[in-house]
């Protein structure tokens, strides 16, 4: 190759070379998130396991653990919250490739708020428990509880803030149709945050002790 | 199951009869449209209030069923995100292999540890 070709004719001046996709013919952002995502999946799985072992552990002093004092209704009521926002996030993509931006902010913020609504709940019900005896020292499955359910909640919340720049990007009028795929890993990242929430769920309230 | 297809290009709907040829054509550029979507949730939302519902045994005792049925609605509901709304039924099947890959490893990993504090302990 010369460097005739090699280089742009001017500054800024793009190359035939720049408009080739990567060699996979898949997005690089795409594929990193993916990566990202399956090794979360070991992240939680450490964190499920240790809760699974330690979930009857009461400690020397028989002090509370997190099952005495489960909300199921209430709970319940968040999982579906969360599963909903998932509903949202796709409508926000949807919206969002068909060009309809306004339609887009709308489910953004929805999502947002939905994932709002969650954290919240979690807080309420953090505060409860504590009100009830079971504190994070409490015990080892006391601990392990709030160590997995805590690190769900950093990702949700980590996850808002991720719609909420969306949100202001949309309203600032920034993101378009051409910044789909943007929307999209954002979105990966929410849904994988509600199949977490899907695992925990079941494993950590509804199963029996 | 049955549902329109909604393609990427602009603001341009191509709105198709569903079939489940139809979504494996659109696998690299097409999403399912907003009322599939909505179906999807739907079905969640009912999987769920069945979930809820095994809690409160007076209603219905599920004895020896109770595990192996919440394990089963758990991995229906996860199949159901993941295939649907992270769009892995559509889109390269090397981020299925990348996810499962990860899910399989930490499964496999976990539940050897999990036995391992059960034997031997």
């Amino acid at each position: 190759m010369t460097a005739a070709t090699a280089a742009p004719a001017t500054p800024g001046e793009s190359t035939a070379h720049d408009d080739h996709g990567p060699s996979t013919g898949i997005s690089n952002t795409k594929l990193a998130m993916w990566l990202f995502l399956g090794s979360e999946c070991l992240l939680f799985g450490g964190l499920i396991s240790t809760y699974l072992l330690y979930k009857t552990r009461r400690g020397p002093d028989n002090r509370a653990i997190p099952t005495d004092v489960f909300d199921i209704p209430f709970t319940s009521i968040s999982s579906f919250v969360l599963l909903m926002s998932s509903l949202t996030m796709v409508l926000a993509l949807s919206a969002l490739t068909r060009g309809d931006n306004h339609g887009a902010r709308v489910w953004l913020l929805a999502t947002s708020m939905l994932g709002g609504v969650f954290i919240g709940g979690q807080v309420y019900e953090f505060t409860s428990f504590l009100r009830e005896g079971v504190g994070f020292t409490n015990n080892p499955a006391s601990s392990a509880f709030y160590a997995l359910t805590g690190f769900h909640g950093v990702h949700v919340s980590l996850g808002i803030v991720m719609l909420m720049s969306l949100f202001v990007a949309s309203w600032q009028g920034k993101l378009r149709p051409e910044h789909s795929e943007t929307v999209e890993i954002v979105g990966l990242y929410w849904h994988f945050v509600d199949v977490v929430w899907i695992f925990i769920f079941t494993v950590i309230y509804l199963v029996p002790a | 199951m049955s549902t329109t297809t909604t393609r990427h290009e602009g603001t341009t709907d191509t709105t198709q009869g569903s079939s489940a040829e139809s979504d494996t054509e659109h696998a690299e550029h097409g999403h399912p449209s907003d009322w599939a979507y909505v179906k999807i949730a739907l079905i969640l939302a009912i999987i769920t209030a069945v979930e809820v519902f095994t809690y409160f045994e007076t209603v219905l005792n599920w004895g020896r069923f109770l595990v192996p049925s919440l394990i089963l609605m758990m991995v229906v509901k996860f199949w159901l995100v993941a295939t649907w709304f992270m769009h892995l039924k559509f889109d390269n099947p090397i981020f299925s292999k990348m996810f499962v890959g990860g899910l399989v490893l930490a499964v496999g990993v976990y539940v050897a540890t999990l036995t391992a504090f059960e034997f031997w302990a």
